[in-house]
Parts: structure tokens; sequence; C-alpha cells
């Protein structure tokens, strides 16, 4: 037994997944390291779920350099870890003349960072992508797409556990030692302590505590929240690309836009304000309003009852509010502090940038531990997560003649059977929360938002899993569904 | 794949789908087939566990189990098939339909159809409730059946924005069961549920009702710790300074029904915006012929023994529908006027007698519900009370419309 792991990752985001997986290649004992119960609760779900071009980026940054070659490693990426992802492609829209330099400047922008096929559009081109929109011109970028960034996160993770990587769920880092002979000593509050040789910072809107906890003062990040509105499968359709107004520069953001989901769903937002608690995930009233307002301006067939789901996402910027804008990357093997790899600042395009900031990181980590191919490692994730509703009427008929809980819907909104909630359920982290379910299996993301599956799911984690009501929880330990039962003395 | 041919294929074993499976069959049809989601019939009844329901039907106040126990028994009694545990995927316009069980996937040729889906619940997200996403918010109906059927209690500190009726019987069940329910709140000037139930469940529980207010904020990052409430002006806007704090660990949502059309939106079933169900005629016949549809999937109704009325009528239509007899389109179109929200059907025949089912838009008092042809006055209905939680129903004869051309009905 090696003296503590190799190599430990803080943190269970889309970048903190990427690097566990890319490093699983290599015969390296990996863990990972996440406060929540489940990994991709933070940033990583909360967002628009875009594979950026590349085109908004200064050349020469890190955040150009990433982004491209991120971009250009999520086709395999998500057929290996079977992750939903489609190629939209992108319309930057000037609306006025105003707007027209600045497409040529982004055109310009994006072929010297590499993106392919950039063309101007003008309005008549630009109808044909997508009618009706309105604008005089467009900078298409074909290379533009979505994804699902949960289901990127889970994906990675789980692939990363199948190749032998360890995750430590609900452990929350309280210290980090830098020890005498080389390595870290990684203090949990549960008491749990945990020793390693490299160390990755890869904590989102944590990244200066734990830069504060190594010792590193120099950063700070700037929590700024984003809100969208989610759209009812309705309106599935009637966006065909992704959809973005030329970017003015005062903007923290991209601007308000639609997005189109891999589920066929579409968001409104999201919004850039400045907030003080780094996990405010709330919505607000005034947003809400503007964010329907502009709703109902992009999108002329929307009713009020389209309107599904709020949620909102926060940026872990590292320019503050008087500053503004975006700053670059840090991606950094810190020489003050051997063996400290250190990441802060990655908001957008943070998640098309992960598996290309993995490659980056691995190379940092080359550098201090030899790198031996771990000959056992398959890029292909385990089971086999697919979305029964989608499959063709033959192949239906046939998994259920197989096995009769492919049969047995348990919610109605989005047609997931109960054999889908149980591979939620029975996932590989362990992660054993209704969100863990709902963002594995979709359970609970359509109209009735869960109104009608939630009592289904109780029912099958109390029946077949055993848990009592009081150990039922909604995303963590402190956020509990229940209070007990109704009254004691029965069977269930 | 096979494709089974049956004559009436019923979806929704609830009120509303007993009562048309029955009435399809004393009609006549052989082959009725009533398809439930469910591994028990009785829908949404078996977890409405208080009483009240049936007056008007049976002449005394039984439980929901109890109501649709009645209805189940004569169903058996006349050996009507069914499937349960099952889930109707798809329905086409030539009525077949792909229906999902633990026993296969089956592929269904209709005669007739009939719609029988229920309503579901207005969410948190339909309303746009600001603030923070913590456990504990859940629709009155779901807590109902975690509470009634899971035996799993919700919390113990509620607020309940909304007044329909689920939340009002949910005040007094969570009180019944220790919970403190510290107040309902309505963004309406008036209740939106039932007058008895606003007596019975509120009020004989000294649980304050506060109209005109609304939820402002939601606080608490993990559990429910809070919310804010402030009234709303005219324009249903929350006033600012009169927003307050009221602490609980729960709230319920009773804040409207949505009749559940997923399905006959998927199928092209011409739907009204007003009800949010089919648009039907007097035969309760929607715009594809041979699907019908019935109960709370048509229009939210207040009292099941109306669902059960309507939907035995719409059961022996389309018994005559699969025996050949069709009733030729209605051409008479039936509109909302003045102080209608609306009115169904939106169209019909002239040739039959019908009711006619319409909501009010307000409370009022001694009014006159009237029913008009042009200027030709068809029918009018003293009413003493008129509420838009009550749903109102009139009476026509085929000899007063035989001649109309349109109707629109309107209060006076």
């Amino acid at each position: 037994m090696k003296k503590g792991y190799d190599v430990t990752i803080i943190g269970g985001g889309v970048v903190g997944c990427a690097i566990a997986r890319e490093l699983s290649r290599y015969d390296l004992f990996v863990s990972l390291i996440e406060k929540e119960s489940d990994v991709g609760l933070g940033t990583s779900s909360r967002n628009s779920g875009v594979i950026h071009s590349g085109i908004n980026y200064k050349p020469g940054t890190l955040r150009a350099k990433v982004d491209v070659r991120g971009n250009k490693l999520m086709d395999k990426l998500c057929r290996d870890i079977k992750v939903k992802m489609k190629r939209i492609g992108k319309i930057t829209v000037a609306k006025d003349e105003k707007d027209i330099p600045t497409l040529y400047r982004l055109k310009e922008q994006g072929e010297v960072n590499g993106v392919p096929g950039l063309k101007i559009l003008d309005q008549k081109e630009m109808r044909k992508i997508q009618p009706g929109v309105s604008g005089i011109s467009a900078l298409y970028s074909p290379s533009s797409g979505i994804v699902c960034p949960y289901g990127l996160t889970i994906g990675l993770a789980e692939n990363a556990h199948d190749n032998g990587v360890h995750f430590h769920l609900c452990q929350e880092v309280s210290s980090i030692e830098t020890l005498t002979d080389g390595g870290f000593m990684i203090r949990m509050k549960s008491g749990t302590r945990l020793q390693t040789q490299v160390l990755i910072n890869a904590a989102g809107l944590f990244a200066d505590s734990i830069c504060r906890m190594a010792g590193i003062e120099e950063y700070r990040i700037y929590p700024c929240r984003g809100e969208y509105y989610v759209l009812d499968k309705r309106l599935n359709g009637t966006i065909k690309t992704l959809i973005y107004p030329a970017p003015r520069t005062d903007d923290p953001g991209l601007g308000i836009h639609l997005t189109p989901t891999v589920d066929g769903n579409i968001l409104i937002g999201p919004s850039a304000e400045y907030i003080e608690e780094h996990e405010d995930y709330a919505c607000t009233a005034e947003i809400m309003k503007s964010l329907r307002e502009e709703g109902h301006n992009l999108l002329p067939d929307l009713q009020m009852s389209d309107f599904i789901r709020n949620f909102s996402g926060v940026r872990p910027k590292l320019t503050p509010p008087e500053v503004g804008g975006n700053s670059d990357f840090v991606i950094e093997d810190r020489r003050d502090i051997n063996g400290f790899i250190n990441l802060a600042g990655i908001e957008s395009p943070g998640l098309t940038s992960a598996p290309a900031i993995a490659e980056m990181v691995l190379s940092m980590v080359g550098d201090h531990l030899p790198l031996r191919p771990n000959v056992h490692f398959s890029p292909d994730r385990k089971g086999s997560p697919f979305f029964f509703s989608e499959l063709p009427e033959e192949e239906k008929k046939q998994l259920i003649s197989e096995n009769p809980n492919y049969g047995e819907i348990i919610c109605r909104c989005e047609k997931i059977t109960k054999q889908e909630i149980l591979d939620a359920i029975n996932n590989p982290l362990g992660a054993r929360t209704f969100v863990s379910i709902k963002y594995r299996a979709r359970s609970g993301m359509g109209r009735c938002q869960g109104g009608f599956c939630m009592p289904r799911i109780t029912k099958i984690l109390r029946d077949e899993f055993g848990l009592s009501p009081e150990e039922f929880i909604l995303r963590s330990r402190t956020s509990p569904l229940f209070v007990g039962k109704v009254r004691e003395g029965d069977q269930k | 794949m096979t494709v089974e041919k049956r004559g009436i294929v019923i979806i929704g074993g609830g009120p509303a789908g007993l009562a048309a499976a029955i009435s399809a069959r004393e009609n006549g049809c052989e082959d009725v087939l009533l398809i439930e989601r469910d591994r028990i019939l009785g829908g949404i009844l078996n977890q409405c566990i208080h009483d009240g329901f049936g007056l008007h039907t049976f002449g005394s106040s039984l439980s929901g189990p109890e109501y649709a126990g009645r209805f189940i028994d004569r169903f058996q009694e006349l050996g009507i098939n069914v499937m349960e545990g099952s889930i109707v995927l798809s329905l086409d316009e030539n009525r077949v339909l792909s229906v999902s069980s633990r026993e296969g996937y089956r592929v269904i040729q209709a005669g007739a159809v009939i719609l029988a889906m229920g309503c579901r619940e207005r969410t948190r997200g339909a309303i746009s409730i600001p603030g923070r996403r913590p456990s504990g918010i859940y629709t009155a109906g779901a807590a109902q059946n975690l509470i009634n059927l899971e035996n799993i209690m919700v919390g113990k500190r509620v607020c309940i924005l909304g007044s329909g009726d689920i939340g009002l019987i949910m005040a007094r069940r969570m009180t019944l069961e220790g919970a403190h329910v510290e107040a309902v709140f309505e963004l309406l000037p008036y209740s939106s549920g039932l007058p008895r139930n606003i007596q019975q469940c509120l009020n004989d529980f000294n649980i304050p009702l506060f109209l005109s207010t609304t939820i402002t904020n939601i606080h608490g990052k993990d559990r429910l710790e809070g919310i804010s409430v402030a009234q709303v002006g005219q324009d249903r806007c929350p006033i600012p300074e009169t927003e307050r704090y009221v602490p609980c660990d729960t709230l319920l949502l009773s804040v409207g029904l949505i009749p559940e059309n997923d399905l006959s939106r998927d199928t092209g079933i011409e739907l009204d915006p007003k009800t949010s169900g089919a648009i039907v005629d007097d035969a309760f016949m929607t715009s594809i012929p041979g699907i019908f549809a019935c109960g709370n999937v048509l229009h939210v109704h207040d009292l099941v023994d109306w669902v059960s009325l309507e939907a035995a009528s719409a059961g022996a239509f389309a018994a005559n529908y699969v025996r050949g007899i069709k009733e030729g389109r209605s051409s008479i179109p039936v509109s909302a006027g003045e102080g209608i929200r609306y009115t169904l059907p939106q169209a019909i025949s002239g040739r039959m007698d019908l009711t006619l089912s319409m909501r009010v838009s307000a409370p009022w008092r001694n009014r006159t519900i009237v029913i008009k042809d042009g200027e030709t006055e068809i029918k009018r209905k003293r009413m003493v009370r008129l509420h838009p939680a009550e749903m109102i129903r009139v009476d026509l004869k085929a000899n007063d419309i035989a001649s109309c051309s349109r109707l629109e009905v309107s209060v006076e």
C-alpha cells in the first residue's frame, strides 16, 4: 500500500471530473474530494450547456486555447461516456449596423483561435438557419453546440470511477498541510484525513478558499449569478440553433439568450448579477420578470404555461464587480508550493474547456509523477445510460419483454421507466439523493416537476432500498424531504 | 408489430374513466377496455380519504375510496376489461394506441377512444415564485399522496399558498396529524375553493386565510426556513411595505389544476385555451372523430358527481359511435359572454337535450345566467350565489335550441 494518493483533486465539478478521468488513463492512485452529496451540483449543472466555438476569447489567452481544443474533443468524449450532445451551430446576431464591426472582429478573432467554418451571413441566409430571427446579419459558427452539462460531469465521474478513481463525496476540506518531505495532508470537516503527493485545486466557487488553505493569498473569487427559466418541451424545435446577440463590451456574460437543451427544452437566460454568498442559488422577482419579457420578445408563440421552472447558477469570477468583464483562466503548476496545481476563475467556457484543461493538468502532473499507462483503462462508460423513451418501438418492445421494469413508467412527463430509475439509484458513485436520480434519469424534469414521480420514487427507495422517510434527501444531508412517518405501527 | 382491435378504449381509471366504461358497456358496447397507469383503479380518489363525495349521486357523504368503490364494484360486475399498471405512450388520429406495461408493449386499434386522464397540479415553476429552492415545498396533492397512501409526514410547520380545494383539505389533514398550519395565502380577493371547505377545513380549525396575498420570497438554503408574503394590489402585484416573514418548514401549493392533455396535444386534438381541455361537441367528441373526452381532462370540475355524470354521457355517445350512430358535426357554436369564464361544450348539434357546464369569472350574488341566440333569449337561470370555484350546470332541451344558429352565455 502506497502512502496516500498520488493525486487528489478537490472539487467534483466538470473540470475536476474531467481531470480525474484523464488521470485514470495512467497508473496513478487518484482521489477526488467533493463537499456535496454528488458531483456536478454547483456551477457545472447550473449553466446553459453550450459547447462554445471559441470566437469570443482573445487570441493567445488560455480561455481561447482550452476552449477550441475542448470543443474538438467533445464528440468522441460524449460518445465514449454516453452523454447527449448536438452540434447545432450558433448565430451571433447583429441587431443593427452598429453591431456589424463586432461580427467581423469576432470572425477574425475566431479564425486566429482556430475556430473552423466561420461565416458572415446576410439576413436571408441567417433566417434560413433560424426562421423569423430579428437582426440584419449574423456570424455563423458551425462548431458550436449543446451538451447535457450535468450528464457530462456525471459521465466523466462515473467513467473515472470505472477506471479506479476514488470519489469521496460529502467531504468538505477544512485544512491543507504541506508536508516537509513532499506532498500534502488534507483534513476534512468530518475528521477524515487524506494524504496525497500532488494536489489539484478544482474547487470552482471555492478555489480561493482552497488557495488560502495552501497559503496562496492572491486570488479572490467574485460570485456572479445567472438566472434562467426552463421552458416546456412543447416548444421543442422552434429554436434550431444557438442565437446570441452581438456582445457588448460591458456585459459580464454573453447576454440573455435562448438555448435549446439536448433534451428538447429551451432555456432563457442567464442574467448576470454579482452576489455576496457563493452558493446563493435564488431566483429574484425582478430578473424573473425581465427574463419572461425577454422570452416573449424572442419567442412570440410563448405562453405563460410554457414556463416550467427557474434555476440559477453562479460564475466563479476573478474580476470584481467594479471591473466587470472577464479575466483569463488560471491554470498553473505552483512553483512556490511543490505539487500544488491550481485552477481558478474557470467560468464560461469551462464546460467546453474541461477536457482540454484536463490534458493540460495531466502534463503538469507528469512533471511530478511518472505517467505509465493504466492497462485496464477503458474509455467507455460502464452500463448503458440511454433514454428508453427515445428508442424505436421494436426495441422498446424487446427490452420490456426481457425486463418488465422497462414497461413501468415512473415519470409520466418524461416517460422514464422504472429500470432507468433503478439504474440511477444504483449509480457507481453511490449518490442517493432525489437530485442525483433526477440528473441521471431526468425524472421530475418535466412539466409536472415531480408531482407525479416523487411519491413513486419515494416508494421505490423505501420498499426496494429500505430507506426510512427521514433518510430521503433532496440534495444534501441538510435538505431532508420528510420528517418521518405519519403513524407508527404499520409495515410501511 | 401485431395490432389488437378493440371496441372502446378508455384512457384513465379514475372517476371519469370508470363511469365512462360502465356507461359504454351498459349502452351496448361489448368490447370495452380501460387502461389505467396505476396498479389499482380509482385514480386520485384513492388518496382523498376525506368525505363529501357522492352527495348528489348517492345522497350520502362518502370518502374518495368509497365513492370509487361503488363504481369499481359495478365495473367488475359488468366484467369490463382493464389493463392496470399500463401507460399510453402514444395515440394517433386513427385511434391507434401504443401501451406500455410490465406485461409488455402493445399496439391497439380502437373503434373509439375516451380520454379520461384527469388533471395535474400547477407547480412552483408555473407560477414563478421567486427565492431559493430548498426541500419542503410540495404541491398539495403530492403531499396528500405521501401522507395518506405512503404514511410519510412531509413537515411540521406548514404554510399553504392557494385556496384551492386540495390545499384546504390538506390544511385540515396536516392539522389532524399534528402539524401546525400557519396560514393559507390566496392571491385573489376571494377563495378559489368551495365555501364548505373554507368552513370545515379552515374556520373550524382556526386556520387564517389571507386573501389578496402572495409569496414574495422563499428562504432556506437546504430545508425551507420561511417565506415572505405580501399583500397584492388590484394589479395582483405585491405591495412592498406589506411584506412580512413567516417561518415554516413546509410549503404546500394549491394553485390550480391543469387538465392533463399532453397526449391529446401530441395526437393533434384541438384544445381550448380557456379550459386547457379538448374542444368538444354535445356528444363529448373532440376535433378528431371517434375520440371523446370527459371529466377533469376536459375541464376541471368542482365535484366528482358531475365528473361521473359527464363521463357516463360520453360513454354512451362513444357506444353509439362504435355502433355506427354518428351524431353528425355540431354546427351551433356556444360562446362565453360577459361574466362567464368558459362554457362547455363549445359547439352543439341542436338535436338533443344537453347540459351546459360553465364557470363564472368573479363571485356575485343575485344574478341571472342568460343564454341567448343573438337577441333571442333561450333560457335564464336565477342564481342566489355565483362563485368561480363552483361549476354551474344549465340544462337545455332540444326543443329550445333546435333552430338556433349560435348561443352565448352571460351573467346579468
